[in-house]
């Protein structure tokens, strides 16, 4: 198989797992405003501060495949995307202190609530900017760019679904972790989330369609849409499945199951569009990739410890499976 | 000195890693004593030992909090303020990086949560061995970091293709010339950074005269502990010198102030104002022909100065001078400390000597104020250069405009600054807390000798009925 084309798949799996396993805990940072009293913030946090941890991590993994598998892309979209990455780390050390402090602080609390919320809210802003600027192509040679031109109105509204598609997971990771009146708070918010994520998925695909031939060309030419058909259509089955689930008496566990895989069928279509640039229409994965010596020294590292790591992971959130308990002391 | 974008990139680079290194420097240390003082704990059933481990998985835990978040920061910092040096060395540094995570953070994460949290949630035996597991994790963690630094120090196993690294030989490039040294001599650091905080402020216990069986036991440990490794540490640290002349002898001339292009019977200076304009040292205070002896062996040995090459080819004297002479006193005055101790424990009296207790608490921070001064010894030495001979440090910062890393190095200054003192501020106040009450402690080992769910279930009976 080719190698570069492994690696960029295993891209593609490392940012989807940091967007599902992270987005839900930031999301619950975002959700704080609508969450007001100490106990149902400890209950929140309780549910998360176990494996926020482990979750970032996987942003970690992300940088390091870039870093070892594309040198390339990685030099030239992190120093174009400077401001914004400088800004979102800012943001995941405020929120990622907060968990250790806020639970042993009494007077300070609410500034790590502010912490926490503030934090997650502009990391995940940032993240999502990244993202539009990366779909919108940012010039691969760096420098050139100005600090502010990674800001434009469609990595204004990334940035901003961005936080619409983590608060909706992080709604669904409390209805599955939490009890009332968290739950039902949960679920009501959820509910207009998947309205708005819903409006959000169909005002993206059009603007990138319309926006960018190439990616217009990618969707429609030949009988390719036939063929992609079922990304739009699943989503809109799921959007619709997932408020059902949402609603009424809410379902505990599917919610948060469809929700992943709406981002999966998000993330899907984002990779049906750009494939097989890095950079779009400057960089792709072949001519970014690093030399083959570094590729396959790696590959057996991946193959061990990757599914090592899936399995302690899994391992690691059954043993706290289960509503979030009160009464648990932490260490 | 203009403030460029280069500069400033390479101060924000320095500040963010040197915040850093002292987490880590302290977690790994301690995750190991943890771990130590649970299956102690396991062997013995003295509960004083859980105690211990109860009462410094606390700072422990806010410690690996500080490592992670400043952590994720390195990890992106190639590439946002190094693009050209990333590009160029990606395929041999981004691997080892990858080989980090893999290996290592993951695992860190994957047991933290069961070490921290999983109390009444599994059984002991499966708690300590989550414990060992972290534990583990930071020591290979720090293999794969020390790799790539090395790597970076004294490279190997590599071949330039169109001015960018390729790999020849993966073991040359991971067992490099100064991987034992630097890994052993780093991890000895780590180890005593924790020795001297334990020891610190289980000596604080004592002389406040409270939780004293705790205090007691802690110090105890925590001096023989530094018994055993200060003294290692030196020797380790002797045979690090000798990789370091043989490969970088440049900078031993800037550790020791040694200007001549070659020196017989070079002094040791104990005190020294180097000046890199006059290129000579001012009120130098030597042991004459000691530089020589330790480096080579020979009273008369010959010692490579910094005048052997051009004078962009050095480093800045005055930080690595002084920064040595730091680490090396603090050494010192650690194997110090252990021998005093040694000497007042023949009747007990390293419980009950108030100066000995001032000692121990005023060393706290030797540790890690001697790691980092070591780094700085270690990677400012390293300077002109990025990779040791090969790629120079100003040829391969992004093409950024001054203002934007200016205004990053801002908000780094800021947000680390105001993080250290609410770390400062919470370490202080655990400590005041002190030690879990042995009452309450008791009461919690009987529901962790039965398995952890069934206690959960135990005590929401319990809080049911307190609440009807």
């Amino acid at each position: 198989m080719d190698l570069a084309l492994f690696y960029y798949l295993l891209l593609g799996f490392a940012v989807l797992m940091y967007v599902v396993l992270d987005g839900f805990d930031l999301g619950l940072g975002i959700l704080y405003p609508w969450f007001r009293s100490e106990g149902e913030r400890d209950h929140m946090m309780r549910s998360i501060s176990h494996v926020w941890d482990g979750n970032e991590t996987w942003l970690v993994f992300g940088g390091v495949v870039l870093f070892a598998a594309f040198p390339a892309a990685y030099a030239g979209i992190l120093a174009t995307l400077y401001t914004p990455i400088i800004i979102m780390l800012i943001g995941l050390i405020f929120r990622g202190v907060a968990f250790e402090y806020r639970f042993k602080s009494h007077r300070s609390k609410p500034w790590w609530d502010k912490s926490f919320w503030l934090g997650s809210t502009v990391a995940t802003f940032c993240q999502g900017a990244i993202l539009g600027a990366v779909v919108q192509g940012v010039d691969a040679a760096p420098g050139e760019l100005g600090a502010l031109d990674w800001l434009s109105p469609f990595s204004l509204f990334t940035g901003f679904a961005l936080m619409v598609a983590y608060s909706l997971l992080a709604c669904c990771y409390l209805v599955l972790k939490s009890r009332d009146p968290v739950l039902t708070r949960a679920a009501h918010l959820g509910r207009r989330l998947v309205l708005a994520i819903m409006v959000i998925l169909l005002a993206l695909s059009l603007w990138m369609v319309l926006d960018n031939e190439q990616v217009s060309a990618r969707w429609f030419d030949g009988l390719n849409f036939i063929w992609l058909s079922p990304l739009p259509l699943l989503s809109m089955v799921l959007g619709f499945l997932l408020y059902r689930d949402l609603d009424g008496e809410p379902h505990e566990t599917r919610p948060f199951w469809l929700a992943c895989g709406l981002f999966l069928l998000g993330f899907g279509g984002l990779v049906v569009s750009l494939f097989p640039y890095l950079i779009p229409h400057q960089l792709t994965l072949w001519q970014a990739s690093a030399p083959d010596t570094s590729l396959k020294f790696l590959l057996p590292g991946i193959l061990i410890f990757l599914p090592l790591i899936c399995a302690y992971t899994l391992w690691g959130y059954r043993i706290f499976s289960g509503k979030v308990e009160d009464f648990e002391e932490g260490y | 000195m203009e403030l460029d974008a280069a500069i400033l990139s390479r101060i924000q680079f320095a500040f963010t890693v040197s915040f850093h290194i002292i987490f880590p420097a302290i977690t790994i240390g301690l995750a190991t004593a943890i771990a130590i003082w649970e299956g102690l704990w396991l062997k013995t059933r003295n509960p004083v030992y859980f105690q211990l481990a109860k009462f410094w998985i606390k700072p422990f835990a806010i410690t690996f909090g500080m490592g992670v978040v400043s952590g994720i920061v390195l990890s992106y910092e190639f590439g946002t303020n190094f693009s050209r040096f990333s590009e160029i060395t990606g395929a041999v540094l981004g691997p080892l990086m990858a080989y980090e995570v893999l290996t290592a953070f993951f695992l860190e994460a994957g047991f933290l949560g069961v070490m921290l949290f999983g109390w009444q949630r599994v059984g002991e035996r499966l708690h300590f061995f989550s414990t060992c597991v972290v534990a583990v994790g930071t020591w290979i963690s720090a293999f794969w970091i020390i790799v790539a630094n090395s790597w970076m120090q004294t490279p190997a196993g590599y071949e330039l293709v169109d001015g960018r690294f390729e790999v020849a030989s993966w073991m040359e490039v991971i067992f490099n010339p100064s991987v034992p040294y630097r890994l052993t001599h780093m991890l000895l650091a780590a180890m005593l950074s924790a020795t001297f905080l334990i020891g610190g402020v289980s000596a604080w216990y004592l002389y406040k005269k409270r939780d004293l069986a705790f205090g007691r036991k802690g110090l105890s440990m925590a001096l023989w502990a530094a018994l055993l490794l200060a003294p290692v540490q030196a020797l380790v640290g002797d045979f690090h010198g000798l990789n370091v002349k043989e490969h970088q002898p440049i900078k031993v001339a800037a550790m020791e102030g040694i200007w001549p292009e070659t020196e017989r019977g070079a002094p040791l200076l104990l005190f020294a104002v180097p000046d890199m304009e006059a290129e000579t040292n001012h009120f130098e205070i030597k042991i004459p022909k000691l530089a020589s002896l330790i480096l080579t062996h020979e009273l008369d040995g010959e010692l490579q100065g910094l005048k052997s090459v051009p004078a962009d080819e050095r480093p800045y004297v005055p930080l690595i001078f002084y920064s040595f002479r730091i680490m090396v006193g603090l050494g010192v005055l650690m194997i110090g400390a252990a021998l005093w101790g040694l000497w007042l424990r023949r009747k007990n009296g390293h419980f009950e000597s108030r100066p000995f207790q001032w000692l121990m608490m005023l060393m706290i921070p030797s540790g890690v104020i001697s790691t980092l001064a070591g780094w700085y010894v270690a990677e400012v030495g390293r300077q002109p250069w990025l990779v040791h001979g090969l790629v120079r440090t100003m040829e391969v910062v992004s093409p950024l405009p001054a203002e934007r890393v200016l205004f990053s190095l801002t908000l780094f200054v800021l947000t680390y600054s105001l993080l250290f003192c609410v770390y400062l501020y919470f370490m202080a106040k655990l400590i005041r807390k002190g030690p879990p009450d042995m009452a309450r402690l008791e009461q919690h080992m009987i529901g962790i000798k039965a398995p952890g769910f069934a206690l959960a279930w135990v005590k929401k009976l319990q809080h049911d009925v307190v609440e009807n």
